[in-house]
């Protein structure tokens, strides 16, 4: 039976993080699963700042973890009205043809 | 899971899933109270939130994994640097005792973590909580501005024409004569 310490914590973070960097970026057609990628950084955020909040026996971090928590809610409500509204002028959601700007 | 099932429905509730382990780890390191927001926060708003998007705009999903082999290579390469440049800064880094003096606020046993972010947060941190409470009000008016459709056919009371009418444009005064009766023009 081995003991989950701090390392364990922050080895899910950087996994969890990779899974949502790489979600970004192997992801091409759908615009809602880049938004669930970037909710899956934060939450790695979260994990890291919870896991050295109690290693540290410091309450700063598990505050600015409420504060992230707050940033992420506001920033996926505000992608997900983006983004019915642009469904409901294009009629598609794939990143692909979100190019309107030519320069 | 999250980014690579085909459908976006699942994809959700993997997401979901996740946001529950990470809940349940949380609780159990000691951070009861970040857990229970995590779950009500996510479970319960984002994730519905998502799901409530995700069927309105479902229709043409069915070449959703056109370029996923496309940019696979790249996506696994990208993602493999980053994972081994945390694994390294995280494995090399020698736990320093002495890191843990810098911290002035410490945890009191006797009372619950809940008390104890209370405590912290409506008196040294009250100016950034006020601040994330303006940020929640803004992406409220935002969404609901973003998705307001305004319809154009509906009859609506518009207080300002009526206050501004005048007599004159309004109440005409005809002299009508006697068995002639009155001819209106409009």
């Amino acid at each position: 039976m081995i003991e989950v310490g701090l390392s364990h914590y922050l080895f899910l973070g950087a996994i969890i993080f990779t899974i949502g960097v790489f979600g970004i970026f192997v992801n091409r057609k759908n615009v809602i699963v880049i938004l669930m990628s970037i909710e899956l950084i934060l939450l790695s955020v979260n994990i890291n700042l919870i896991a050295f909040s109690v290693y540290l026996q410091n309450i700063i971090g598990q505050i600015f973890t409420l504060f992230i928590l707050t940033v992420a809610a506001s920033e996926a409500a505000i992608g997900l009205a983006i983004l019915v509204v642009f469904f409901r002028n294009k009629e598609t959601i794939e990143v692909e043809e979100i190019s309107e700007m030519k320069g | 899971m999250v980014i690579s099932v085909k459908n976006t429905v699942h994809a959700v509730f993997f997401l979901i899933l996740d946001f529950v382990s990470a809940a349940a780890l949380f609780i159990l390191i000691g951070a009861e109270f970040i857990g229970m927001m995590l779950l009500i926060v996510y479970v319960g708003a984002v994730a519905v939130l998502f799901l409530f998007v995700v069927m309105m705009l479902e229709g043409n999903f069915k070449n959703i994994k056109q370029g996923f082999l496309q940019y696979l290579p790249f996506g696994f390469f990208l993602g493999s640097v980053v994972l081994l440049e945390l694994i390294i800064v995280v494995g090399s880094w020698r736990y320093k005792t002495d890191f843990i003096t810098t911290s002035e606020i410490r945890y009191d046993k006797n009372i619950t973590n809940t008390e104890q972010i209370g405590q912290l947060l409506y008196t040294d941190y009250f100016l950034p909580f006020q601040l994330s409470g303006i940020i929640l009000l803004v992406a409220m008016i935002g969404a609901i501005l973003l998705t307001y459709n305004k319809r154009s056919n509906m009859k609506r009371q518009m207080v300002l024409k009526q206050i501004i009418r005048e007599r004159e444009e309004s109440v005409d005064l005809i002299e009508v004569d006697s068995r002639k009766g009155v001819k209106i023009n409009d």
